[in-house]
């Protein structure tokens, strides 16, 4: 699991893309239960295994119609086991739709950092520094 | 199906229907004259006449089909659109159903005389009395009829107007860029808090907003559900990366969210909506500031 993680589109595993010292997890359609553990499981041993320090995770949330309370509480655990190896999660890009099922669901997700997007994401997380003066003009203007 | 209580034998509706459909166009020209066809049918006398003709057919048809009673009788299916248009109508005029179902009433009494003029040779009084008997059961059919449509065309127009001031009472403002929000006025319930919280939400993703800003000092009272749905929303643009911030909370309300204990310790608020807006414009690093009074001292 060191080098190439398993990239295979489709039903097997969700890739996990590495870019500098962010990890990038895009979740599209449907995540079935056992792939979500296989998920919560690369994630770990790509933050542990990694040659860097992983500063922390991004997972795109905005192909995703359906979150259900297993989900849910697999990626609060990936958030928690994520702390543990010194690398904070956000979710970005939820849908209102997700949103209002998890709030309904009670499971509010304390401790997760959320973003808008994939870059308010990054930028959250200290990265992309250089856009931020720009993100910082476009809203005075 | 219901069978007819009175003793209407199958015979007299069938007599009945014959008649209808002989003196139809007589009966029309009376209806015509009635207050119900006038009023509606305002244009010219001809369409009146027509109208009532069509209502004619339809009482024939039933009263030979034997349904007197029968407010689902096929035979009406192929009025309801007009009486619902004619009911509509009246009721735009200002008429209560209860008026409306008179004046139907008072299309009775030009067919009773009709029927009775055609009897009037005929000794056998009881064929009469059954014949007038059916009509009267026929005609209070009709207004039935007639009030069913009243009623749930009545009903469609208030569900499609719950329905507009849903839509109307929630506009979500874009204050600045990035910034939303909503300010909310009257009794809020759970069917308004849902459309509130879903269109604020849809807001979000579509002006990109880290902040959304829920005022409520148009909100009378809240009660522990508004509450709960209040907490919500704000847990749920909170799961999409966009920052709630609750305004405008009156002195009362606070007392009583206080008094019920609900615990809005993780929820941002502020006095108003100008504070709300001013702390979102702050986080997001933007400065106003009163412009210095000569323009000198400014460069």
């Amino acid at each position: 699991m060191t080098g190439l993680p398993a990239m295979h589109p489709g039903p097997g595993p969700v890739p996990v893309l590495a870019l500098g010292d962010v990890l990038l997890v895009t979740l599209l359609g449907e995540l079935h239960d056992g792939a979500a553990e296989q998920l919560q499981h690369d994630i770990s041993q790509r933050i542990a295994s990694s040659p860097m320090p992983v500063a922390g995770v991004v997972i795109d949330l905005s192909g995703v119609e359906i979150i259900d309370s297993f989900l849910g509480r697999v990626l609060a655990e990936i958030a928690a086991s994520a702390r543990l190896l010194a690398a904070r999660t956000v979710l970005a890009g939820m849908r209102p739709a997700v949103a209002i099922t998890l709030v309904e669901l009670g499971l509010t997700l304390p401790g997760l950092s959320t973003a808008l997007n994939v870059e308010k994401a990054l930028s959250l997380l200290g990265r992309a520094s250089s856009a931020a003066p720009t993100a910082h003009l476009e809203e005075g203007a | 199906m219901q069978v007819a209580e009175h003793d209407t034998a199958p015979g007299t509706a069938k007599e009945l229907g014959a008649f209808l459909e002989r003196r139809r166009e007589q009966i029309a020209q009376r209806w015509a004259d009635a207050a119900l066809f006038r009023t509606v049918f305002t244009v010219s006398r001809d369409e009146a006449v027509e109208a009532c003709k069509a209502v004619v057919d339809t009482l024939a048809d039933v009263a030979r089909s034997g349904q007197l009673e029968d407010v689902e009788a096929p035979g009406f299916g192929t009025v309801r659109d007009q009486l619902g248009r004619m009911a509509a109508a009246r009721a735009r005029a200002g008429f209560t159903p209860v008026q409306i179902a008179g004046e139907v009433a008072g299309l009775r009494e030009p067919v009773t005389a009709l029927l009775r003029a055609e009897f009037q040779d005929d000794s056998d009084d009881a064929r009469v009395t059954a014949c007038t008997q059916a009509l009267a059961v026929l005609t209070a059919t009709l207004r039935l009829v007639i009030l069913e449509t009243t009623v749930s065309a009545g009903e469609e127009l208030i569900a499609r107007q719950r329905q507009q001031l849903l839509e109307v009472a929630t506009p979500v403002i874009k204050l600045w860029d990035g910034v939303v929000a909503v300010p909310l006025i009257g009794t809020l319930d759970s069917a308004r808090s849902q459309v509130v919280m879903e269109s604020l939400l849809e807001a979000i993703v579509d002006q990109r907003a880290a902040y959304a800003i829920l005022d409520i000092t148009g909100v009378p009272t809240v009660d522990s559900l508004v509450a709960q749905h209040l907490m919500k929303t704000v847990a749920a643009a909170r799961l999409m990366g966009a920052e709630c911030i609750v305004s405008g909370i009156r002195p009362a309300i606070a007392q009583t969210i206080v008094q019920l204990g609900i615990d809005l310790g993780s929820i941002i608020t502020r006095a108003g909506l100008a504070d709300a807006l001013a702390y979102a414009l702050t986080q997001q690093g933007i400065v106003v500031s009163a412009r210095p009074l000569t323009d000198a001292g400014s460069r």
